[in-house]
């Protein structure tokens, strides 16, 4: 850690997501190679229907998305000439529409498991 | 003013780890880091050991880690910085003894981007003339003192001590983008190597860091399209 300004938090970020997705997606190939055996793959859907994995889920999200809007605001840093010297405006334009469109899905996704419905 | 300067020291020859030590020094407000540093070599620990020659910020000597940021000790005062100061050696380099950092393969990568003027045609009968727009052009990276603040300070270094670093960047976009100079293609194969620009991961730090307020990443940046695009 060199200071923590924005720069080196978007970069920690994208590491830390970018696993976090690289995890999921091992996951996510290993579940989807046990639908050779329907049975088994049924048994273990249980755990994708547990409020736990739903909150994990919550989280995934945040990580794609992050992910994504980070590798965009790097293009604007790379090919736009204005891009490193408004890196950090455009790191906390980034974060705003981050939590624009993630705070309303995480609602979404979480109100059948807190309201039951 | 009385500051507590904490220092982490390390003398290979006696200590198997760095340490830290305390020393009290009264200094004037408007006194530099350096000036306590020489206080305390002077009147209290003569076995400390930093770097500095001419103490006036032009040659990039004295550069060290205080109170968690790269800075030159003969630029920040000890006003700006309260009562209690950290200093330590710059982070990524072999310590030698102290505050005194390897340096060797630091300027090994700045002399791998020759950083001089090259240019085979005859020479003109006075000087070679640029205009101001053209000198303009690479005027920001001309300001590089090489006291290696923004390489020590960029994680991608830290990682792999092989990466040629900003401040060889630096100076290789120093002459790539001067219109006098006829070695960027050279230059440019260097930094587009596996361990050259590619390895910059825009974190910035370097431009926190630089004592010049040279737009490291910025420069870094015009590296990359010119490899990309061969726009020079």
């Amino acid at each position: 850690m060199y200071r923590g300004r924005e720069g080196m938090w978007s970069w920690i970020l994208h590491r830390v997501t970018g696993l976090g997705i690289l995890l999921f997606l091992a996951i996510h190939i290993v579940d989807i190679y046990l639908l050779g055996w329907p049975d088994v793959f049924n048994k273990l859907l249980f755990l994708y229907r547990h409020p736990v994995f739903r909150v994990a889920e919550v989280f995934l999200v945040a990580a794609v998305l992050y992910h994504a809007l980070n590798g965009l605001r790097i293009l604007l840093v790379d090919f736009w000439v204005e891009g490193t010297r408004l890196h950090r405006q455009i790191f906390w334009v980034q974060v705003g529409i981050f939590l624009l469109i993630w705070i309303p899905t995480a609602f979404l996704m979480l109100s059948p498991v807190v309201f039951g419905r | 003013m009385r500051v507590v300067l904490k220092i982490k020291r390390f003398n290979p020859e006696r200590d198997r780890e760095p340490y830290w030590a305390e020393y009290e020094v009264d200094v004037e407000p408007v006194d530099r880091v350096l000036d306590a540093l020489e206080y305390v070599k002077w009147h209290l620990d003569g076995t400390l050991a930093f770097r500095r020659s001419c103490a006036h910020g032009i040659c990039g000597s004295d550069a060290m880690l205080i109170n968690g940021r790269n800075r030159l000790a003969c630029k920040v005062l000890v006003k700006e910085l309260g009562a209690r100061i950290t200093v330590e050696p710059l982070r990524g380099f072999p310590v030698i003894k102290d505050l005194v950092v390897d340096m060797e393969g630091f300027f090994a990568k700045y002399r791998a981007i020759k950083p001089y003027l090259i240019n085979d045609e005859p020479p003109p009968e006075t000087e070679r003339r640029q205009s101001p727009e053209e000198r303009a052009r690479f005027d920001d990276t001309t300001k590089c003192i090489l006291c290696a603040a923004c390489t020590t300070s960029c994680p991608s270094f830290w990682a792999n001590g092989e990466y040629i670093g900003p401040a060889a960047i630096v100076n290789a976009h120093r002459f790539i983008f001067d219109s006098r100079d006829r070695g960027a293609a050279e230059r440019l194969a260097v930094l587009n190597a596996r361990l050259g620009v590619w390895r910059c991961r825009t974190i910035f730090n370097c431009v926190e860091a630089c004592p010049r307020g040279i737009d490291v990443t910025r420069a870094i940046a015009e590296v990359k399209r010119a490899l990309l695009f061969s726009s020079l």
